[in-house]
């Protein structure tokens, strides 16, 4: 890339013939070892009253290995400048870092097309990125989908939405076993001639259910509706490909997949991107500014108003390298053992219901439950992870930002335990251990 | 101080059978809070006569520290004058702010005296502090009609 007379923007990699995933870093997988991968992450080390911490909270909010956050020390302290608008040297390797880390992402998802790949502060402003932009073509009466099992994050920019166009939103139910019910919304005419979005969760953050993805989007795209799909869970524990998904548009976040917090992205599909009306305005999404009126840049800076998060794309591109030196289908093969293993201590446990599938069929590393003491007194999840807490196990308690999935269960709360690439046996069977000791602590106060 | 010892009988009592719950008329403001956070939620009626509240009637869902705490209200302020509740819920909020520091009135905070321990656990105190400010909040709106 050059400065001198060239394009404001470098020109992004075509990535047509690259095959997804396969960076040109990885030659063959490595063994996996969850002792060498808890190296990584320093924080791991923490204890908390003299015993180790245990970090059962990585759906929340995933933990970063030091290459993740030397890369972001390095840019700061080496290469820091604006992107694009410097044309100075620093400015040159700040925005080839940035341009590098939108192609070294594309790669990671698998997308055709580096420009594919929009920067936004997090997986929320993505899906409002999508609802804004969507919108801007909505009539009275059309209908927008999501279901019951969506995070926070894709229902209410929908409901705004829909408050300001007079849309219609309407929603896919589980089934009991917390699988999205598919049936009941073929008899009720859930998706029709008037759909025109289709927004859903790839994986669930409260149930762990991997929905059908593929097969949601080719029932959204036969009635002629948009598909988006929120894969703030899926891409940090699945190898996740944009050609193959059959998705619109795909929004995701990088504090989860241990990158940095700040930045999310929202993958697109280049011509839908490119037919999108501007989300925000500002500097870096303009062509030509006047008085009279402006023209806007090509995706995907027509996205990204105002500087970017450039550090953090530094950060999430180390991090998406980490994963795939490591490999994702690794790290779904070990998230499927450990998860197996938690479901599996937690059945053996009276008084606890697990919400979602019981079994591993389509089940990613997230299992929520409720527990109640042997007089059959329910154990308030805000208890329970005190209690934990106070253990050095760190859970989530309450309604996951899904409380519309928690009144579909007839709760109005739960406990959850989140695994990642480095969670061990052994942490399971101290949650395991502790719950019990909870169960036994609120029944015989009693 | 351990977690365990925040959990005292005096808290589990009333988290088991919760005092003065259920919604009841006559009432002359309601008000709903929630913590958005954990996602408990309370909606909670008063009645004045006079000066006096005669009744503080809830709903609520929460963490035995929530629901214990609203249920240790509605017994301090139910057939007192209103200045005595509003009196308690400062009382209440001063040693929940206290850290732990502040030595609590146990003539005047009964059961209340219990959550002392509360105030040593930040992420709790909201907790303990819901059913409380909903109390304030519905005595304000009664009072301004
Ligand atoms: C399924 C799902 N969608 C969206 C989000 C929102 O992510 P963020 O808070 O980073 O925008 C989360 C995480 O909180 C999530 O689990």
């Amino acid at each position: 890339m050059s400065l001198d007379g060239g394009p404001e923007y470098p020109v992004t990699t075509d990535l047509s013939d690259v095959a997804p995933g396969s960076l040109a870093l990885v030659e063959e997988p490595i063994a996996f070892d969850v002792e060498a991968i808890r190296a990584d992450f320093p924080i791991l080390e923490r204890t908390v009253g003299g015993t180790p911490l245990i970090y059962l909270d990585s759906a929340n909010s995933s933990q970063k290995p030091r290459v993740v956050v030397e890369a972001v020390e390095d840019h700061y302290l080496n290469h820091n400048a604006n992107v694009a608008r410097a044309m100075h040297m620093l400015g040159a390797e700040a925005t080839e870092a940035f341009e590098g880390a939108r192609a070294q992402l594309a790669q990671f998802i698998g997308a055709h097309r580096s420009e594919e790949v929009v920067f936004t502060k997090n997986a929320s402003e993505a899906l409002n990125l999508c609802a804004y932009t969507l919108g801007a073509s909505l009539r009275p009466g059309d209908e927008i989908v999501i279901s019951v099992m969506e995070h926070h994050s894709n229902i209410v920019p929908w409901q705004l939405l829909a408050q300001r166009t007079g849309a219609v939103l309407r929603w896919f139910d589980v089934t009991d076993e917390g699988r999205l019910d598919l049936d009941k919304a073929v008899a009720e005419g859930l998706l029709n001639e008037r759909t025109k979005i289709v927004s859903i969760a790839y994986v669930s953050n409260v149930l762990g259910t991997i929905n059908p993805i593929s097969q949601i989007a080719a029932l959204g795209h036969a009635v002629g509706a948009t598909v988006v799909v929120d894969a703030s869970q899926a891409v940090p524990q699945l190898a996740v490909n944009m050609a193959d998904l059959g998705a619109d548009l795909v929004a995701f976040t990088g504090h989860k997949m241990v990158g940095p917090t700040g930045i999310g992205v929202l993958w697109g599909r280049y011509e839908l991107l490119a037919a999108l009306p501007p989300f925000l305005g500002g500097g870096e999404m303009i062509e030509v500014v006047t008085m009279a009126g402006s023209t806007y840049a090509p995706p995907p800076h027509r996205f990204e108003a105002g500087t970017p998060p450039i550090a953090q794309a530094v950060g999430l591109s180390a991090a998406a390298q980490y994963l795939s030196v490591i490999g994702m289908n690794q790290i779904t093969a070990h998230e499927r053992e450990i998860t197996g293993y938690a479901l599996e201590g937690l059945q053996s446990l009276p008084g606890v219901t697990v919400l979602g599938p019981n079994e591993l069929v389509d089940r990613g590393g997230a299992v929520s439950f409720t527990l109640t003491a042997a007089d059959q007194q329910p154990i308030h999840p805000h208890d329970v992870s005190h209690l934990l807490d106070s253990r050095g196990i760190a859970v989530r308690a309450g309604h996951h930002c899904a409380r519309p999935l928690h009144e579909r269960f007839g709760v109005q709360s739960s406990t959850r335990a989140s695994f990642y690439l480095y969670t061990t046996r052994a942490e399971i069977d101290a949650l395991i251990e502790s719950l019990d000791y909870t169960i036994a602590f609120f029944g015989r106060l009693r | 101080m351990k977690v365990e010892e925040l959990y005292q009988e005096i808290i589990l009592d009333h988290y088991r059978s919760k005092h003065h719950s259920g919604l009841r008329e006559p009432y002359q403001a309601e008000v709903q809070h929630v913590n958005p956070t954990c996602g408990d939620e309370v909606r909670l009626r008063v009645h004045l006569v006079g000066d006096t509240v005669s009744d503080v009637s809830y709903e609520s869902v929460g963490c035995s520290i929530s629901q214990a705490s609203t249920s240790v209200m509605a017994d301090l302020v139910i057939g007192h004058d209103v200045a005595h509740g509003l009196g308690l819920y400062e009382e209440f909020l001063t040693m929940m702010q206290g850290k732990g520091q502040i030595e609590p009135n146990e003539e005047r905070l009964e059961d209340g005296i219990a959550f002392a321990g509360v105030a040593k656990f930040p992420a709790r105190v909201k907790c303990a502090l819901i059913g409380w400010s909903a109390f304030r909040d519905a005595i304000i709106q009664a009072r301004a009609q």
